[in-house]
């Protein structure tokens, strides 16, 4: 299972990519590989405030809807809206096109609450 | 419950190779998919997928009186079932709650196989056992068994390859057994997918070999092994209903809309009075098959059906189809809303999404 070794990870399995006062977010590939064929992403709504572990995404495969979280307290500041016409993106490529939003963080101590990706390999193995 | 505590079937170690991924089911360890539910999907519709069945029941009805016994427990009629045939049945409790949705097989004069779901199989056997007349005897053979079932447009191919060219599957809904060295192998030209297919039952020991055998020589012919996913997700686009989700012992046969695999004009099963009732008032729910229109969410089980403002029912099943790229399901909706073609919607995380009540099956072989 691919786990970059740059990326933040959270214990619900988002990743995190540090982009100045912004986080990019998406979802490991270990995640997308247990949801398996995602078929629907509810992206979060641009400009709203989300506090750290609150769920504002869902991804549902065939099988199951899974919500997304926050990984830090932030507002959202993108969205990937290729992922309405092509949620399988996330499926064929979790860590690059298949990201979800961008949050701008409030605290960039708060990325310390996160793990990196030796802790995450550890929490799936 | 966890991993722990749940049972596995035969092929446990064969899933286990093939880096299935396992989940409960039923109260057994079962493989939800091994690649991918909408491959394993497709492979069914288009050439042959196959299927461990083991966790299903068997149970063995036997005696001069078991013919005549069961057509009171079981509600279609089994005076219509020859040596070597099987019929679709319901099991009810006294209210005409379905217990348990089956297959019962005339395998002898006087001996039938009920083929029954997981997760009901010791319910089924005890209520039976309570209820059992003296001149029956009644066992559970169900450990002594694996089952898989073959499903797909090219399972007549698969079989020739496997059996010879001059063994003829059995028709529609029969079962014959092609007992190998004393050990029954019963093959059922029976399925779950609206696919041309069977389910064969043979001792447990011989699983892994006919697994194995099978997968072999199937791969000429595409076969692919499939899991729990693929076999919810191929159900529901024919509108097979799944015990426990669309079936349950507060709903009965008619307003399921499966009158058709209960005969009301035998003089005596369980459960007729209130059936007969049902259909004489009509169902005020019906279990009807939908299907999202536009862009939208996949329905799921427990959202809210509203018409016009209105609560009027309740998702029992729902998926995205893997064959027509669209939200699908099944609901109880109550009976003055259940008309083909009504517009409904679909309330999911506090928003409503349009959805039309469709004719069954939702999907149609082109």
């Amino acid at each position: 299972m691919n786990v970059p070794d740059d990326l933040l990870y959270t214990e619900t399995h988002e990743w995190v990519k540090r982009e100045g006062d912004n986080v990019r977010v998406g979802i490991t590939d270990h995640a997308q590989s247990e949801l398996t064929d995602v078929v629907y992403v509810e992206l979060p709504k641009m400009d709203r405030q989300a506090n750290a572990r609150e769920a504002i995404a869902v991804v549902e495969s065939v099988k199951a809807a899974s919500d997304i979280y926050a990984p830090v307290k932030g507002k959202v500041v993108e969205v990937n809206k290729a992922l309405e016409a092509n949620p399988g993106l996330i499926n064929r490529d979790p860590f690059g096109e298949g990201w979800i939003f961008v949050l701008q963080i409030d605290d960039a101590g708060d990325l310390k609450q996160l793990r990196d990706a030796a802790a995450y390999k550890k929490q799936i193995s | 419950m966890s991993d722990g505590a749940q049972k596995t079937t035969p092929l446990y170690d064969e899933h286990m190779r093939r880096g299935a991924k396992m989940v409960p089911f039923g109260g057994w360890l079962m493989p939800v998919q091994y690649t991918s539910i909408v491959e394993e999907h497709r492979a069914v519709r288009k050439n042959i997928g196959m299927f461990d069945i083991s966790h299903m029941g068997q149970l063995i009805v036997d005696g001069t009186g078991a013919r005549d016994w069961l057509n009171t427990m079981l509600t279609n009629n089994i005076d219509k079932l020859d040596v070597g045939t099987g019929q679709y049945t319901f099991l009810l409790n006294d209210a005409g709650g379905i217990i348990d949705d089956l297959i019962a097989y005339r395998i002898g004069d006087e001996k039938f196989l009920l083929v029954v779901n997981a997760s009901r199989t010791d319910e089924d056997f005890s209520w039976l056992d309570r209820h059992r007349a003296n001149d029956v005897d009644l066992k559970n053979r169900s450990a002594d068994y694996g089952g898989v079932a073959i499903q797909g447009p090219r399972v007549v191919d698969l079989f020739h390859a496997v059996l010879g060219e001059r063994l003829d599957l059995p028709p529609r809904n029969h079962i014959v057994d092609l007992a190998r060295n004393g050990k029954e192998l019963l093959i059922a030209r029976t399925g779950y997918t609206g696919e041309d297919g069977v389910e064969v039952f043979f001792w447990a020991s011989e699983a892994t070999w006919f697994w194995n055998l099978v997968l072999e020589k199937g791969k000429q012919f595409g076969i692919e092994p499939c899991g729990l996913g693929a076999r919810d997700t191929l159900r529901l686009e024919m509108c097979y209903p799944l015990n426990g989700s669309d079936l349950s012992p507060e709903r009965n046969p008619i307003e399921a809309g499966l009158g058709f695999f209960v005969d009301l004009t035998k003089p005596n099963f369980t459960g007729r009075e209130v059936l007969l009732k049902t259909k004489e008032n009509g169902p005020a729910e019906k279990l009807v098959a939908f299907r999202m229109q536009g862009k939208g969410p996949p329905p799921r089980p427990h959202y809210s059906i509203f018409d016009n403002g209105e609560r009027v029912g309740e998702v029992t099943s729902g998926t995205v189809s893997p064959s027509l790229n669209y939200g699908i399901g099944m609901a109880y909706v109550s009976a003055s809303h259940a008309k083909i073609g009504s517009n409904i919607e679909i309330e999911i995380r506090g928003q409503k999404f349009p959805a039309t009540i469709e004719k069954k099956p939702l999907y149609k072989r082109s």
